[in-house]
């Protein structure tokens, strides 16, 4: 039977999870294309004018999928940590989606809410049941998945980004350490991850700064609890988990010297960026790091961002220069 | 301690009623008006929600009052106003203002961290006397909304045009004077006398069913009077949250009987939108269905620019619209927005409805 994962949302953090869960249970993964300008306007095709960006390409990426496979995976990611939420339209989106494709594949739901408990396992479970009676064979898939999962986010946290730690997880051993990245300037990129892994919305922003030779870092790259603990400084608990590790990332980066610059990536009309972004840019103002704030959209033209983006680095290049003559400013 | 909040449509009345009883220093900011506006569209970020910056400029302005505390609601999301508090906080403070801040909102280890909050606003009061004032405030609100249901019906129907309006305004006005739970019998009496004495006559009206989130709902200036603006146009509205209800859903947990809850809207809301999803995304949803089902000639949306919840509520709509037969518009509003504009859908969307209906209003 051929299941179908939409390359989208946050496909970007758990498809290690889905993969190994599903293919234990002997399912075989059909997932959508990378995005492309067709997927991009199916979606755009289906979905309201004020629906954000991300909402939209995943919904190209299930028309993408939606006649290439047996059934379709679309879990209601409710809540991804005690007393959090990822997003409303993250609690909403299996609705939109059947609401606004016609024929699509049987959907394989199941709510993932971890807001009141912390295991895993009920979710897996009502999800394996649609493939099999096995309890102990689901139980087996899902602590498998766990594993896996954990070793990916190790990888993550050594530096690497999701497209090269899944293929050093499907590499064989995944334990092999990244070559450390050099570069010069050192700039930490904040943002959801489906916007700054999917090179059609970010426009190539990661390896197009790493080819200029700059040292990129994501929030991705650092320890959960190291992220909180900056969290936990903002006046009230954030109940957004996307938001914490933005917010968290940020303030750990700021204060790193040897991080010279920050890009926060946000797409058009995203609720919870317009605040958390908010919160960002003013910490930054007051610590007079150079900041970067892009804006995603679908008419957004890759020649605007790449000159802003030049403009920026060359600002971070003649700092030190700045520097030596004046009084730092 | 000069304490002031946000407005949120007629609000005020409630707050100040409740704070004024327990002898709290109240400044009620100065009704939100383009200035308002004009003021938190600067400060705010570009693409919060239209409800943030409208709060911003309240507190702009009744700082200018003297307003030197902040009483505000919070909440535990994913809505963005569990927020808002915190970020018009921060804004304010890196503009110079010197503003405390008291959240009022579900505690999150202890149920003491939300009672020394009311504490401190109250001061000397006793308990009993905190929740005399709360239920003054209610009453107040309830005796509110049912002036503005009963101009709901009356705007359509009255024989001399902008009657219901000026009654509303006295009734209105005795209601605000109220200082005593006792008095209230005699001005509910009072305020009864005022709306019966609009002359009405029997015609054809239209039923529209106005769902959204819940400051748009609430707040005219937003709206642009919408609810007055269709009663001209001979529609009847009927709106999916009167503030008096939501206090008896989440201040009260339903206590007071009688009062339309929320509790059925979600119900209704399968299987079309089958999960909370912050806000008033769900009540929306299920109050498009509930609409439908009472025979209503249609409904309309009301929702800030970006509204998550309401997002999701408008991707769902379309679907009820065909299975249920329903016309739906759904009206975006944030500081772009302009009258002539809304004028125009109003206007179209009701002759489409008459046109449906085969009935000629007005």
């Amino acid at each position: 039977m051929k299941i179908g994962i939409p390359r989208a949302l946050l496909y970007y953090y758990y498809i290690p999870l889905w993969r190994t869960f599903f293919e234990a249970l002997g399912l075989e993964l059909v997932i959508s294309r990378p995005t492309t300008k067709t997927i991009l306007e199916s979606g755009l095709r289906h979905t309201g004018d004020d629906v954000c960006l991300p909402v939209r390409v995943a919904f190209g990426h299930i028309i993408d999928l939606k006649d290439r496979v047996d059934v379709l995976f679309l879990p209601r990611l409710v809540s991804i940590a005690r007393r959090e939420y990822i997003c409303p339209k993250f609690l909403g989106f299996p609705d939109m989606v059947r609401q606004g494709i016609s024929g699509l594949p049987p959907l394989i739901e199941a709510d993932l809410n971890l807001y009141r408990r912390d295991s895993l396992y009920p979710f897996f479970s009502a999800l394996g049941r649609n493939f099999t009676s096995n309890r102990f064979a689901i139980y087996l898939a899902c602590r498998r998945a766990q594993q896996v999962q954990a070793r990916y986010i190790q990888l993550l946290e050594n530096g690497f980004f999701p497209e090269e730690a899944r293929a050093a997880l499907s590499g064989g051993t995944g334990e092999e350490q990244r070559e450390p990245a050099r570069g010069w300037p050192r700039v930490a990129v904040i943002g959801h991850p489906y916007n700054i892994y999917d090179p059609y919305i970010s426009m190539n922003l990661l390896s197009r700064l790493a080819r200029s030779g700059v040292h990129v870092c994501t929030a991705d790259n650092l320890p959960e609890t190291l992220v909180r603990e900056h969290a936990a400084r903002l006046p009230k608990h954030l109940f957004w988990s996307l938001g914490q590790r933005m917010i968290g990332a940020a303030w750990h980066y700021l204060q790193r010297p040897d991080v010279d610059g920050i890009i926060h990536v946000a797409s058009f009309a995203c609720g919870p960026d317009s605040l958390t972004g908010e919160l960002i840019s003013r910490e930054v103002k007051r610590r007079g790091k150079p900041f970067l704030n892009l804006t995603l959209d679908e008419h957004s033209a890759e020649a605007g961002v790449v000159t802003r983006l030049e403009a920026f680095l060359d600002m971070m290049r003649r700092r030190p220069l700045l520097q030596v003559g004046g009084n730092g400013r | 301690m000069k304490v002031t909040f946000p407005h949120m449509g007629h609000m005020w009345i409630c707050l100040s009623a409740m704070l004024e009883y327990l002898g709290v220093n109240v400044v009620v900011p100065p009704p939100t008006s383009k200035r308002t506006l004009t003021l938190g569209a600067r400060h705010a970020p570009e693409f919060a929600c239209l409800p943030l910056k409208l709060n911003l400029g309240n507190f702009m302005e009744a700082a200018e009052q003297g307003a030197d505390t902040i009483l505000m609601a919070g909440g535990c999301g994913p809505c963005r106003f569990g927020y808002y508090a915190q970020v018009e906080h921060a804004i304010l403070e890196d503009l110079g203002y010197n503003y405390r801040l008291v959240v009022l909102e579900p505690p999150r280890k202890h149920i003491g961290e939300l009672l020394s909050k009311i504490k401190y606003i109250t001061g000397h009061n006793s308990w009993r006397e905190v929740i005399k004032g709360i239920y003054f405030g209610y009453q107040k609100a309830r005796m509110v909304d049912d002036l503005e249901k009963q101009a709901h019906f009356l705007r359509p129907r009255e024989v001399q045009r902008g009657s219901t309006d000026r009654a509303f305004k006295r009734a209105l006005q005795e209601v605000i004077a109220a200082r005593d739970p006792q008095d209230l019998p005699k001005v509910r009496e009072k305020v009864r006398r005022i709306m019966g004495a609009v002359a009405v006559k029997p015609r054809p009206v239209l039923r529209v069913g106005i769902v959204g989130e819940i400051f748009t709902l609430l707040e005219p200036f937003v709206n642009y009077d919408l609810e007055r603006k269709l009663g001209y146009l001979g529609v009847e509205t009927d709106r999916s949250i009167y503030l008096s209800e939501w206090i008896n859903d989440h201040l009260f947990l339903g206590l007071v009987r009688g009062q339309r809850s929320r509790k059925e809207a979600c119900r209704a809301a399968a299987p079309y939108l089958n999960h909370f999803v912050g806000g008033h995304g769900q009540e929306t949803v299920g109050s498009a269905v509930i609409y439908a089902r009472q025979g209503y000639d249609g409904v309309i949306q009301l929702l800030p620019f970006t509204c998550m919840p309401e997002i999701v509520a408008h991707s769902v709509l379309p679907g009820i619209s065909n299975e249920l037969g329903i016309p739906v518009l759904s009206i975006t509003v944030d500081e772009q927005s302009g009258e002539a504009g809304l004028v125009t859908r109003l206007e179209a969307f009701v002759d489409l409805l008459a046109r449906r209906k085969g009935v000629v209003v007005q």
